[in-house]
């Protein structure tokens, strides 16, 4: 049995969809539901994933089932991959194609030159986008009661983590390549749900950019976040991870891994990423 | 001026550059902190953020720098004595991108994980079938054309295999760091990579400065040289090795760096007399004084874009190279 507030949210986000395609805001038509979607952005990929009905989905792009960036790879596995070609997603006969809205720009001017409806989702860039995806999901696939029950879920628990106290910590990520999450990432957004501060953005960064190893021991953040020691074969940009001056650095402080998957897309999962930081700032030293 | 004496002060000049390039590139990186205290951080033994950013990051970037830029420079000087071509340069006739390729090989297939000298020996192996390729080809004499032609034959399948080898990796990074492999850079780099390369390249130097009398006779020509009891064998034994040794532990570790070989023998030339056994020590120096020039500079102009070391190389000395090219072309008319 449905609750009050959830029957009450549930009717106005259903109204919302109907108000919005009379006024032509939503592409989709609003009243049959798109039964063969495909999508081709790794965080559109699994938000559909999770909130379409069986068989309604019918491919993700390759990316999805790869476990170093995706968090549902396992479930990916039973959908065929896309690798995001106009001419292969055409061939599938799509009634709606999910995209990402900076990445594959010409593959999807081209398919909306051929008729194809197109769904573009921006990245989320702080939590609060994460809820409203999944409600946009939801509607864009005619599915918002299980987007809703996913979407409230998310808030309560988000809210939940934001009523503890801040811990006083400071914490950097490092990527391969010597990258980091400054500010106005969806990583600052975690970091700060976790209760510390983020060491990138006040040593004035913003985006995804580079901090070199000098700048990150002189920043001296209380925990360093690794991410992306996930593939098997070596190459340089992982070599920072083995460099002398960042082992003896961690050595004397907290260090913890993140894997990407859980901070490349807004997700359920991304809340998963500000617990383990909330741990290690507040239990022992971390692995 | 007595030629022994303005010999004597060429090279000390060059070795007071070469320390002042040195401490500049001790005092310049991304993370600013004074001259005085990057000094007194350098000599204590304390475990400091400063002393920490010293000892590991900037003192084997610059050691790494010098050695790299002595290798560059010195054999250059000895391939363009030996081969008696102007523009010989292990960059130009395929030593550093053979050797990319040998370290591309080594490092991507996880081998050097499993044994780390498989790195600069897979290196150094294949830079010296590039040199004797490049030999086979060129024929005898040598000639002028054939050794560029042969090189660049050599040199660009080299650098094709390389990008094969990288695109074929499953590891999705490899892919973008043909430009590491291409253009160079001292960027992050440890102790671990220069006591990995430096047994390797200080033998190269060793056979290489052991060159100078032999070259000294082959500007004379073959014969001449032979008539005076060189042997023209083992200096070609100690130029092709020494060069493959030294270029190819250099390229493993900091990828290769284009011109440098070419453009300090080039300089430095005028004030050796043109004597070739004069000019490796020096050409050396120069070689050394240039990289860490260079690596200064890439850290000033654009700290944040990780600027790679050919390129400012190529912006020195692409420009060097042309001018060359019409100068011999109007000798050759």
């Amino acid at each position: 049995m449905m609750c009050m507030p959830h029957l009450l949210r549930s009717l106005k986000s259903g109204r919302f969809v109907l108000v919005a395609a009379v006024l032509g805001l939503v592409s989709t038509p609003a009243f049959s539901q798109p039964r063969r979607v495909v999508s081709l952005n790794v965080c559109t990929d699994q938000l559909a994933m999770l909130v379409a009905e069986p068989g309604q989905l019918l491919s993700v792009s390759h990316l999805a089932a790869d476990p170093a960036v995706s968090a549902l790879a396992e479930a990916a596995r039973a959908y065929r991959l896309n690798y995001g070609s106009a001419e292969e997603v055409f061939m599938m006969k799509p009634d709606l194609v999910l995209a990402g809205s900076y990445t594959t720009r010409s593959t999807v001017n081209l398919l909306r030159g051929l008729g194809v409806t197109v769904e573009e989702f921006p990245p989320a860039s702080s939590l609060d986008d994460i809820p409203r995806d999944i409600r946009r999901m939801g509607q864009v696939l005619q599915r918002e009661t299980q987007a809703e029950a996913l979407a409230g879920k998310f808030e309560a628990e988000l809210a939940a983590l934001e009523a503890l106290p801040p811990t006083g910590m400071s914490a950097a990520f490092y990527y391969a390549n010597s990258y980091t999450a400054g500010g106005g990432t969806l990583v600052d957004a975690i970091v700060a749900a976790a209760g510390m501060t983020n060491a990138a953005q006040w040593i004035g960064l913003s985006g995804t950019a580079y901090l070199p190893l000098e700048s990150l021991i002189l920043a001296g953040p209380d925990v360093v976040v690794l991410g992306d020691h996930a593939y098997e074969k070596p190459a340089l940009a992982q070599a920072n991870f083995a460099h002398p001056a960042l082992a003896d650095f961690i050595n004397s402080r907290r260090s913890v891994s993140v894997p990407p998957r859980m901070t490349i897309c807004g997700g359920p999962v991304t809340l998963e990423a500000a617990r383990i930081l909330r741990a290690v700032a507040e239990g022992d030293k971390g692995t | 001026m007595n030629p022994r004496l303005s010999h004597r002060l060429l090279i000390t000049g060059l070795v007071l550059l070469v320390m002042l390039t040195f401490l500049l590139s001790l005092f310049s990186g991304p993370a600013s902190f004074g001259v005085w205290e990057s000094l007194r951080a350098l000599m204590s033994d304390d475990a400091g953020s400063i002393a920490l950013i010293m000892h590991e990051i900037r003192l084997p970037r610059a050691l790494l720098g010098l050695m790299v830029g002595f290798t560059l420079g010195l054999s250059g000087a000895v391939l363009q004595g030996y081969l008696r071509n102007p523009l010989a340069e292990p960059g130009l006739i395929g030593v550093s991108a053979s050797a990319s390729l040998g370290a591309v090989l080594a490092l991507y297939t996880g081998l050097s994980v499993l044994f780390p000298l498989a790195l600069p020996l897979a290196a150094l192996a294949a830079a010296v079938v590039s040199v004797l390729v490049v030999q086979f080809l060129a024929g005898a004499s040598g000639s002028f054309v054939t050794i560029i032609l042969a090189g660049v034959a050599v040199s660009t399948f080299a650098t094709a295999m390389t990008s094969l080898v990288l695109n074929l990796s499953p590891n999705p990074y490899a892919a973008l760091e043909i430009m590491f492999w291409m253009l160079g850079s001292l960027e992050d780099r440890s102790f671990e990579h220069v006591l990995l390369a430096a047994p390797a390249m200080i033998l190269g130097w060793v056979m290489l400065l052991g060159v100078g009398r032999g070259l000294d006779a082959l500007a004379l020509g073959r014969d001449t040289a032979a008539s005076m009891g060189v042997n023209l064998r083992q200096v070609q034994f100690l130029a092709i090795f020494g060069t493959a040794a030294s270029v190819g532990a250099a390229t493993s570790v900091t990828g290769s760096i284009g011109f440098v070989g070419l453009v300090v023998p080039h300089l430095l030339r005028p004030l050796t007399r043109s004597l070739p056994s004069r000019l490796l020590l020096a050409s050396g120096l120069g070689g050394a004084a240039l990289i860490l020039a260079a690596d200064v500079l890439v850290r000033l102009v654009a700290p944040e874009r990780g600027l790679k070391l050919g390129v400012v190389t190529a912006v020195i000395g692409a420009p060097f190279f042309l001018a060359l090219v019409w100068r011999s072309r109007r000798q050759m008319i």
